[in-house]
């Protein structure tokens, strides 16, 4: 299979989608990276059943459920960052641009699929050395210094840094830290980006900085994010998937699935009955 | 009950003032104070110790003053003192000690912290710490029968004969000497290096690792780079509390390093260090002199120690402090 | 971003990492060396004469090491019985009766005096115990090993006290036992295991230590009556024997390191293993 800009989906997927009008949505986007019946094991215990959904190209996607309903777990196996740990095991398929992503390179992938985790976790180095990390072992042969301000940028932070390049990453506030993390994973122009619970740990001011960068960074990169705060995902995301003890329960176009959702037990979630 | 005695007692016309004899018969009140002497003999024993070796090395003290440390004259016979040629060897085998025990014990310890399932870890730095207890001076019979035949058949030619005109390796070789007190004190600070630096390894925060390899990292990128630059102080401690041990350690250093008072740049040179000229001259000194210019090295030596320790406990109580803090 | 680049970075990931490997086997199988090289060595010198026989005179072979081995052990009993009840009274100090201005202060100075090197302590109790007295003694040794055992004894005492859960301490108040009773019977009991281990790690240190005692007990040809005279001890035997020049000498301070490193290991891993199961081991 060859990767193409417009890259096919499965029928499956959209069969997913539980009204035709979403169906229709759906038909007409390009996915970038497409799960195919995943199943997902950390030892004898089956953490995720039967997954089988996509993500939209230059979309933004949101995984929302109660806590322990494997939503990480699922945005995990997207970079294959359940393998630092020994006893997980993965059963299914997992497509990006077409290609199965369990079968190449995994430090290749993680350059194409990046991560902001759900603390901020800089570097102890300086802002500067943060954000060219990833494109220095990379071997980055350009200008670092414009790579650094174009990704600052991106993350809306280089104004309040500028001057300061060469500070610790530690002198900034949570909600910068946060946004460092982003631009140091957006200097490596990953093709997804992946955001587990990027604000639970951050103010209230700080998290609608980050919410407002999503909305922008989409035209950049693809991204999925983990959220447990559902009026986040109705603010950001264009597709949410709604999970519940390791099974997509519903998947559509976001103003569907909050207005109007098919499954009962969707409803009983984001109504606030239980989570 | 004791408890209700006194709570009786309280209750009498006497409360406001126990006598010390019905504190006595309070139980508690006995076994505080015995502890409590027990606890400051600790501190009184420390104290003594540091005293005694100020009081006992006030004539060299007198005598030479500052000299006493950059003067190279050891000779009993003519009264004259000095402690260069022992600093020298000491600083020199540590020197060696280091650099050949660094990097073995850290790679060893990335290897533990970062690379071993953990059973396995665990079992190795449980045999790691068996050799940490292994005493001084069977590492000093290991010395003199193989160490010193190994340098004198297979080391001393292997750098000799390429890399003779550099100083450090000129001369002739006698099996003992600077580099070979060096070697047998790199085995027997391995392990500090090691279960030091594997624990402040293991308590980098977990997402500082993942971080890196989400960032398309190899797992070397992602040690070398960004999990040990994290444990850099705790690691830097780990290598002061080797140093200390290296500077203090005596009866291995005495039988391999050829006891001979003299600085020399050549590593096959034989030398002395302070350890083990106390170790040796000790008991042969004769008349005052002698015997507290060996107590002053003492004293030369506890300092050394003391402030290694002390800044080695600082920089891992400061690395493990922010492996915390930055979210475990 | 080129194939060559990234095939070159796994190189070196896989290469730099099997590096590490080999720092970790190689530091390890250092110890099993030497144990190996002991029991060769040492193994085929050991006979019932070296248990049981005094020294033969300088240059004469044969002769065994049963002064050392006694003398060894009084010395180490005798440090036991100074040390251990220094540390473990003066940690019940710190865990149950103390302010926080005092338990720093006696903290610090047990961490002062288990950093201090031991030909240091050597020097110390030369001052002491030698000089006023005029000669070398059993007892001088003793309590250069004493002094040792304390900061290990004291400061793990003190830890495993305190992590005694507080409910087992306000059971015992609650049925009204006083505060001393509470400790005797309950909260050490409770602690025993973990002060053991420390006690045998202790033990296992200063018995294998030889500076301290090389101007204290000194040394001696022949049997040591009673505690104050010189005393042959199994660790400064190995180290006279060893540089000497004789062959004799040599074949019987292997069979002594063998005899040491055994005492010394068994202790260890008595104390790591058996009492300690689940409880976090003090390193030296």
């Amino acid at each position: 299979m060859q990767a193409s800009a417009k890259p096919e989906f499965s029928v499956n997927i959209v069969t997913n989608m539980t009204t035709p009008a979403s169906r229709e949505t759906a038909a007409a986007l390009p996915m970038r990276m497409t799960i195919s019946k995943l199943n997902f094991f950390y030892g004898p215990k089956q953490i995720l059943f039967d997954i089988s959904m996509g993500i939209a190209d230059k979309k933004v996607t949101a995984l929302i459920g109660p806590s322990g309903c494997g939503k990480s777990t699922l945005l995990r196996t997207l970079n294959r960052m359940y393998e630092t740990v020994g006893t997980s095991r993965l059963e299914g398929e997992i497509l990006l641009d077409g290609q199965n992503i369990l079968a190449q390179d995994v430090t290749a992938l993680r350059r194409r699929v990046g991560m902001v985790f759900q603390r901020p976790n800089p570097f102890p180095k300086s802002i500067f050395d943060n954000v060219a990390y990833g494109p220095r072992i990379n071997g980055y042969k350009g200008s670092l210094a414009d790579t650094v301000e174009k990704s600052l940028r991106h993350a809306a932070l280089w104004d309040e840094v500028k001057d300061h390049l060469h500070k610790s990453a530690y002198e900034l506030s949570g909600g910068q830290q946060q946004r460092l993390c982003i631009a140091r994973a957006l200097a490596v122009e990953p093709e997804v980006l992946l955001m587990d619970e990027p604000c639970s740990a951050l103010d209230p001011i700080s998290t609608a900085k980050i919410e407002e960068l999503m909305v922008e960074l989409k035209n950049l990169t693809t991204i999925a994010i983990v959220t447990h705060n559902m009026q986040q995902a109705a603010r950001v995301s264009d597709f949410t998937a709604f999970l519940l003890t390791g099974q997509i329960i519903e998947f559509s176009p976001t103003p569907h699935l909050f207005t109007t959702p098919s499954d009962p037990r969707t409803e009983a979630y984001i109504t606030g009955r239980f989570g | 009950m004791a408890t209700t005695t006194t709570a009786m007692k309280s209750a009498g016309p006497m409360s406001g003032s126990r006598s010390f004899l019905a504190k006595l018969r309070n139980g508690d009140e006995i076994v505080r104070l015995i502890t409590l002497i027990f606890a400051a003999t600790v501190v009184l024993i420390t104290a003594a110790l540091v005293w005694e070796l100020w009081a006992n090395s006030a004539l060299p003290r007198q005598k030479f003053g500052l000299n006493f440390f950059v003067t190279s004259v050891w000779d009993p016979i003519m009264d004259q003192f000095g402690a260069l040629p022992f600093i020298y060897g000491t600083m020199v085998t540590s020197a060696v000690a280091l650099v050949i025990a660094v990097p073995l014990g850290i790679g060893a310890a990335i290897f533990l912290a970062e690379l071993a399932p953990p059973r396995v870890s665990d079992t190795l730095q449980f045999f790691i710490d068996l050799l940490a207890a292994v005493p001084s001076v069977i590492y000093g019979l290991l010395g003199v029968f193989i160490v010193v035949p190994l340098m004198r058949t297979v080391i001393y030619p292997a750098l000799n004969k390429p890399f003779g005109y550099l100083p450090i390796f000129k001369g002739p070789s006698y099996g003992v000497g600077f580099m070979t007190a060096g070697i047998v004190l790199a085995i027997m600070v391995i392990p500090y290096i090691i279960s030091v630096s594997r624990e402040v390894l293991l308590s980098v925060p977990r997402d500082q690792r993942e971080a890196a390899l989400a960032l398309g990292s190899t797992r070397w990128e992602s040690t070398w780079k960004v999990v040990v630059p994290f444990a850099k102080t705790g690691i830097m401690g780990s290598i002061f509390l080797a140093l200390a041990r290296a500077l203090g350690e005596t009866m291995a250093v005495t039988m391999v390093i050829g006891n001979t008072p003299k600085i020399a740049a050549s590593l096959f040179a034989p030398g002395y260090s302070i350890a083990a000229v106390i170790a040796n001259e000790f008991t042969e000194a004769t008349g005052d002199l002698y015997l507290q210019s060996l107590i002053a090295l003492g004293l030369v030596l506890f300092l050394l120690t003391f402030i290694l320790n002390g800044l080695a406990r600082l920089l891992i109580v400061v690395t493990t402090q922010k492996g915390s803090e930055a979210g475990g | 971003m080129m194939d060559g680049r990234l095939r070159w970075r796994k190189f070196v990931s896989n290469f730099m990492l099997a590096m590490t490997g080999v720092c970790a086997i190689v530091s390890v199988l250092v110890l099993f060396f030497i144990l190996g090289y002991l029991l060769f060595n040492g193994g085929t010198s050991i006979n019932w004469d070296f248990f049981t026989k005094l020294p033969k005179p300088v240059g004469e072979t044969g002769g065994g090491m049963s002064n050392a081995i006694v003398g060894s052990g009084k010395i180490l009993l005798m440090a036991s019985i100074i040390g251990v009840p220094i540390g473990f009274l003066g940690g019940i100090y710190l865990a149950e009766f103390s302010g926080k201005g005092v338990a720093s202060v006696v903290r610090y100075a047990a961490d002062l005096l288990n950093g201090v090197p031991s030909i240091v302590i050597g020097i110390f109790a030369y001052s002491l115990v030698v000089l006023p007295f005029k000669h070398f003694s059993a007892y001088a040794g003793a309590f250069a090993l004493g002094i040792m055992m304390i900061p290990i004894t004291l400061r793990s005492t003190e830890e495993f006290l305190k992590s005694v859960p507080r409910m087992l301490r306000e059971g015992a108040m609650a049925l009204g036992a006083s505060r001393w009773k509470t400790i005797a019977t309950v909260i050490v009991p409770a602690a025993y295991r973990g002060i053991m281990t420390a006690i045998l790690l202790a033990l296992a240190r200063v018995a294998g230590e030889t500076a301290p005692l090389l101007f204290t007990a000194f040394g001696n040809r022949f049997e040591s009556h009673g505690w104050s005279q010189p005393t042959a001890t199994l660790p400064v035997m190995i180290y006279t024997y060893a540089v000497s020049p004789y062959d004799d000498w040599h074949r019987q301070a292997w069979a002594a390191g063998l005899v040491l490193l055994g005492l010394v290991l068994i202790i260890n891993i008595l104390a790591r293993t058996i009492l300690s199961r689940g409880i976090a081991v003090p390193r030296s």
